[in-house]
């Protein structure tokens, strides 16, 4: 009993010092990640209060774009923005966005509502359909469906999401005219009273472009995980005992090929990220990424480094998970020792 | 029990480098082996490392790789042994203790493991698991053991367990490759024990080894083998003296290389050892030097 109580009491402590750990790294990557980006957004350029007044810029007069340079705050040094920002964000203020005339903390949590539907959709479809394909075609080398699976992942990988997703529009959208070809609802509809089926409708196509993309990723490395799995002493140890190959590949294979999997899946969130921005352009889909774009080009940095900083902290997150989840599949590997 | 006619076995050797593409010579592995087993008795198969055990168990179980080519006939209970038939054999009948530790799943439980290699032998999966911890008890792993993962097993402990996956089997013939290989005396003894067990039950034990000094306590017959091909096989009793009842000199040579033989050996031929082995051991101390 004592033993017991003294073993939790060493795993909660081994955790929570784990906890800290990650706590404070990832406190650091998204500061890195703040800094860069407003640096770049420094150097870009595109001039602020340009890109605020649009096509009325000729109509504004030099002392007028002074005072709207003090309202915003553009005339100081980038030091004391930068710094100011900081202080703003430590007491909960993300900033105000001057594309959007919303806060920056609104506009991401409308946008991502609509994005998360579309990337875990992505998501989901890209990690299960692609792993099963990969163990499929690795469960047996040079099978036709081997061949068949791996010709299509290898196409797929080098397709480019945009390109495909113009063509998916092209075919399905135009000519066969199955699906809308903009927006998340039908147009002259308020978004509250879109219905769920209407949603779905919008999404079909966003999503199986962009997990099409995930899904050759995790095939190949699954397939070749598997490939490598079916040729090791422990497979053939279990022929040995006269499993089939389905049984060798179902019972051993398929917790072997669990991890590189999910190492992609969960690493490939944040090129799922990069690949919505591009999808979302194409089926003018108004989520997270559209925001990024219009904060990109009009040069709202409040709101530039807000999804920069949300997208950072969500794609951590996402390999957190993937790390605490290996000792789960590989008994070897425990959350303390990472 | 098996009988193995005129069994020769290549494999395909590859040029290095560019040469690969195009240049493909055959090397051949096993060379014409013709042998007996018969049932319940231990065969040890004896041989220097390269000597073609282990192929030879891969080809009795119709383990080797796609490439390989494969002459002659082998007979287990007078039936004809091919492909198909070794694929509904094994497990069943024949039974495979490999030479690797590695070959124990790093992902799964070690009693689930059992289990599951009494479910490939055709039992229903309660009463598979109750044969694997039966079994695991037979061979003194504990609660804790039967529940832990291979990585926390020590070598002997992950020998056995590999032991008792081939006898839960219940397989006629047991192919026993290296089983006392990193073994302290003790745990040896005891393995090689259980291997007698087995064939004491009526069952087939070819034991490979490249040790002929711990085969010949437990083995009936001993066959020695030298790159590829069989040089003598002979009963264990054979194994003694001088070496006179064995006809080959190599087997002769290999009996009486033994440390312990080195003392019973006629007067000029011990000295000639001593000799030599007095040599070697100054050569290295001045080559150390």
């Amino acid at each position: 009993m004592a033993l017991d109580v003294r073993l939790i009491n060493f795993i909660t402590q081994e955790l929570a010092q784990g906890i800290a750990k990650r706590l404070a790294r990832l406190t650091l990557v998204l500061l890195c990640v703040a800094l860069v980006s407003f640096g770049l957004m420094m150097a870009s350029p595109i001039d602020p209060i340009d890109a605020y007044l649009g096509p009325q810029m000729a109509q504004v007069s030099p002392e007028q774009r002074e005072l709207i340079a003090q309202r915003w705050g553009f005339d100081a040094p980038p030091v004391v923005q930068f710094s100011h920002w900081l202080r703003q964000l430590l007491s909960g203020d993300l900033g105000w966005s001057h594309v959007y005339n919303q806060p920056v903390s609104e506009v991401i949590g409308q946008r991502f509502q609509r994005s998360i539907a579309l990337l875990g959709g992505a998501w989901l479809l890209s990690a299960l359909l692609g792993f099963s394909l990969g163990v499929v075609a690795g469960a047996k080398e040079g099978s036709t469906l081997d061949k068949i699976i791996s010709t299509y992942a290898y196409i797929t990988a080098s397709t480019p999401a945009f390109w495909l997703a113009i063509l998916a529009v092209l075919l399905f959208s135009v000519f066969l005219g199955w699906t809308p070809t903009c927006c998340a609802g039908p147009t002259g509809i308020l978004s509250q009273q879109v219905s769920l089926a209407q949603r779905l409708h919008h999404l079909v196509l966003p999503i199986a472009t962009l997990a099409l993309l995930g899904i050759a990723n995790i095939t190949l490395h699954t397939r070749h995980r598997m490939l490598e799995f079916m040729r090791s002493e422990v497979a053939t140890h279990a022929f040995a005992q006269g499993a089939s190959r389905l049984d060798v590949a179902w019972r051993h294979g398929i917790r072997h090929a669990c991890l590189p999997a999910m190492t992609l899946a969960f690493a490939s969130l944040g090129e799922l990220f990069g690949g919505s921005i591009l999808i979302e352009q194409v089926f003018a889909y108004p989520g997270l990424g559209q925001a990024t774009v219009a904060a990109g080009l009009r040069s709202d940095i409040p709101l530039l480094l807000g999804i920069a900083l949300f997208t950072a902290l969500f794609v951590s997150i996402g390999n957190l998970m993937a790390d605490s989840l290996y000792g789960v599949i590989d008994p070897r590997i425990k959350l303390g020792d990472l | 029990m098996l009988t193995i006619e005129q069994l020769s076995l290549r494999l395909p050797h590859y040029g290095t480098g560019y040469a690969a593409w195009w240049k493909r010579s055959w090397a051949t592995c096993l060379d014409n082996l013709s042998l007996h087993f018969l049932t319940g008795e231990v065969h040890a198969l004896v041989g220097a490392s390269g000597a073609g055990k282990s192929l030879l168990a891969y080809a009795i179980m119709g383990l080797l790789p796609a490439s390989a080519r494969l002459n002659g006939q082998l007979c287990y209970q007078g039936q004809l042994l091919d492909k198909r038939s070794q694929k509904t054999l094994r497990g069943r009948e024949l039974a495979l203790i490999p030479q690797s530790l590695n070959a124990l799943d790093p992902l799964v439980r070690t009693q689930r493991q059992v289990a599951w290699a009494a479910e490939r032998a055709g039992q229903s999966s309660g009463s598979a698991r109750q044969s694997a911890r039966q079994a695991l008890d037979h061979y003194r792993l504990d609660t804790r053991a039967q529940q832990a993962y291979a990585h926390e097993l020590s070598g002997g402990m992950a020998r056995r367990v590999l032991t008792a996956m081939a006898h839960v089997s219940q397989a006629q013939l047991v192919i026993a490759d290296e089983p006392t290989v990193g073994l302290d005396p003790h745990q040896r003894q005891r393995v090689l024990a259980a291997l007698r067990d087995l064939a004491d039950q009526g069952k087939t034990v070819i034991l490979i080894t490249h040790d002929l000094r711990h085969a010949l306590p437990i083995a009936d017959r001993v066959t020695i083998m030298r790159s590829g091909k069989l040089i003598e096989t002979a009963p264990a009793h054979a194994f003694q003296g001088t070496g006179r009842s064995l006809t080959n000199a190599y087997s002769q040579a290999l009996w009486l290389a033994l440390p312990d033989n080195a003392f019973t050996l006629p007067k000029p031929c011990a000295a000639s050892i001593a000799d030599k082995a007095a040599g070697i051991k100054a050569q290295q101390e001045i080559s150390v030097a």
